[in-house]
């Protein structure tokens, strides 16, 4: 293990600490002259792309946290533990993130700590917000596990250990509440959300989804951490993976055409208007596609098959939460509404904090797996004695 | 003893006393409009003006009909914007209500989330875009005068008998009454049952959804459901899966870790060492 901190600096990095500081800027004068004088949202369209984008779709991107805790921790499928750290870490930084957008996004932000003590629990927000605080933490004391190893405070460790059980079964039950509830806020928008996205069961959708995702989301950073560390990709692990996600898939697909017949507006998906149009794309390329690409072993076996069809997972979540935010509230909310180029550079911002943060993170602490002697030597000759296979 | 204002959409002459009064009494700031080609500025309720007349053109049998109705917040019997708060900062009072930052402790509750614009059915309540800390504003039903047993701002000013204030019940029966003496009424109050129902009641002779009161949404009828019945209906579960998800969960990780002993965390993960990454990204 390195004896000393390191980050190397690579002028993409520069790029990135670049973007990073321009929207500590930006984001110090939205604090200054407030929500109107930076951003384009207005009374028609209250949430625009930080809660939309950073905020929704960050949280359910960080979705392979819990997922991935569910299957390596509780079901004990130990051949996915050399992903289950990086899954962690992602996730905490991708929850870090959507806190940060909270706060930027919220008007009183001087208040933020008023929910904590003023209860309003008869509102879908007071589960989110408490849910994503707690399971935040939860995250930091998981991450703090591992923290010591590399910092070694031998009493606090072993304390950490001893709580890591309870951690992970809050880890993972406060998500799947919140992610849930997180599509949960949007019942109350009936008669104004088109019927394609509002339903009753939109938390099972947007719970389901984010764990569906969780997979797609970690062979996604898997491969680009392995192209980036010039390390060889855990390809069979990511294929056997598919397998939960591609049922999970077809279980959401079923659900959404009961519902959609079951409230009687199955054929709003056909009518040939915008969100209908909006709606088969959905369905079709990100729900169908994957499925069929993961259900043929010629495709989900190989590294480009495996990463387009979570690709296509991955961005299909997002398109998902942007049509419930955006498309089907278009109609009912009238006016328009783009960001401005101020929310945009905020948002590339904090995606860039997340990219260094990760950066950071998987250099100077043990997260990815050990490589075999193989690559080891092929790479740099650092003596790593016990570099056993753990994935056979 | 819940108060109501019945609005008669036939009666008002668009002559915007109410918006005028409504201003006064509330001391909003006036705003510099621009020229719009209609009766209609501002156009929608915002955080300065927390009524408006909008104006509508009605074609029925050959006939056009010029219609203008008064909007404001519909102070609902279960509000949506109450519930979908999280710091208490909307409330319903006995009086029928509905008004933000209600008491001297609950002053400064909202971080100004604006989850409440997400929510209202009606599109009421506004933001202050152009504070550095924005409260939300609308309509509090002039709550100080109706305490005092005054009439709200807007309806004294009514010159037409547009608008009536009284208690819902006998408002609502009066509704009825009008709409059953005369036969160009349409067959509704709106208020009566819409999302709960509301103090605000309609009563007009063009159909609603021609003047801006959605009866209908994406084709199907609006909901008779208060909003926040609908998401209570979600919530209420959070306590039981919150502990019979963790249950299930202790339980299958106990069952499956047999196997957990074979490995110890730390040792199967390295720090990605910085000199192997020479064409980084």
């Amino acid at each position: 293990m390195q004896k000393t901190w390191s980050f190397k600096l690579t002028p993409f990095r520069y790029v990135l600490i670049g973007l990073a500081g321009i929207a500590v800027v930006v984001a110090l004068a939205r604090f200054i002259f407030g929500l109107g004088a930076v951003t384009n949202l207005s009374d028609e369209w209250p949430w625009g792309l930080w809660i939309g984008f950073d905020l929704l779709c960050g949280i359910a991107l960080a979705g392979g946290g819990f997922s991935t805790a569910f299957i390596v921790h509780v079901l004990h499928k130990e051949k996915y533990l050399p992903i289950a750290r990086a899954a962690l870490l992602t996730s905490l930084i991708g929850y870090i993130i959507a806190l940060v957008s909270l706060l930027l996004d919220i008007g009183r932000w001087t208040n933020c700590w008023r929910p904590f003590f003023y209860w309003g629990f008869h509102s879908v927000l007071f589960e989110v917000f408490w849910c994503i605080s707690l399971y935040t933490t939860v995250q930091v004391l998981e991450f703090g596990d591992i923290f010591f190893e590399r910092v070694k405070i031998a009493p606090l460790k072993k304390i950490l250990s001893k709580a890591m059980l309870p951690l992970t079964i809050l880890g993972i039950v406060l998500p799947t509440l919140h992610q849930s509830s997180l599509g949960s806020l949007y019942i109350v928008t009936i008669d104004r959300l088109n019927p394609l996205w509002w339903s009753m069961i939109i938390p099972f959708f947007f719970v389901w989804s984010a764990f569906f995702l969780g997979p797609a989301m970690v062979t996604i950073e898997g491969t680009l951490a392995a192209r980036a560390y010039n390390r060889k990709p855990e390809t069979h692990i990511f294929a056997s993976l598919t397998k939960v996600t591609m049922w999970m898939l077809i279980v959401y697909f079923i659900v959404k055409i009961i519902d959609l017949s079951y409230r009687g507006v199955y054929s709003m998906a056909f009518n040939g208007s915008f969100e209908s149009n909006m709606f088969l794309v959905e369905m079709i390329v990100f729900i169908l596609a994957p499925i069929f690409m993961y259900a043929i072993p010629a495709i989900r076996k190989t590294q480009w098959g495996v990463v387009t069809a979570s690709a296509l997972v991955v961005i299909g979540v997002v398109f998902n939460r942007m049509n419930v935010v955006f498309t089907g509230m278009a109609q009912s909310a009238g006016g328009h509404y783009f960001p401005s180029i101020w929310e945009w550079l905020i948002t590339l911002g904090m995606w860039s904090v997340l990219a260094l943060a990760y950066l950071f993170v998987v250099e100077n602490f043990p997260i990815l797996v050990k490589e075999d002697h193989e690559q080891e030597s092929l790479s740099s000759g650092e003596s790593v004695t016990t570099g056993r296979s753990v994935e056979a | 003893m819940s108060k109501g204002v019945l609005v008669d959409v036939s009666r008002c002459i668009g002559c915007r006393s109410c918006m005028v009064a409504c201003k006064t009494w509330n001391d909003l700031p006036a705003g510099k409009s621009e020229f719009t080609n209609n009766w209609d500025a501002p156009g929608k309720v915002d955080a300065d003006n927390w009524t408006v007349v909008n104006y509508h053109i009605v074609e029925q049998d050959e006939q056009i009909k010029w219609r203008f109705v008064k909007r404001q917040c519909m102070h609902c019997d279960e509000p949506a914007c109450e519930a979908a708060c999280f710091t208490h900062s909307f409330v319903k009072t006995q009086e029928g209500a509905v008004i933000y930052k209600p008491t001297e402790l609950n002053q400064d509750y909202c971080v100004g989330c604006r989850y409440c614009m997400i929510a209202c059915p009606f599109g009421v309540p506004s933001f202050q875009w152009d504070k550095a800390l924005p409260f939300v504003q609308k309509c509090r039903f002039c709550y100080d005068r109706m305490k005092e047993g005054m009439k709200p701002a807007c309806v004294t000013a009514c010159p037409t008998g547009t608008l009536k204030y009284g208690e819902r019940d006998a408002l609502l029966k009066e509704a009825w009454q009008r709409i059953n003496s005369n036969p160009n009424y349409i067959k509704r109050v709106y208020g009566e049952k819409e999302y709960g129902g509301t103090s605000w009641l309609y009563i007009s002779d063009v159909p609603f959804d021609e003047i801006g009161l959605k009866t209908k949404a994406y084709g199907q009828d609006v909901s008779e459901r208060s909003i926040p019945s609908l998401t209570w209906d979600v919530l209420k579960w959070t306590p039981y899966i919150f502990v019979g998800w963790g249950a299930i969960l202790t339980a299958l990780n106990f069952y499956t870790k047999r196997r957990a002993e074979a490995h110890h965390d730390g040792e199967i993960y390295e720090a990605v060492n910085t000199i192997e990454e020479k064409k980084d990204e």
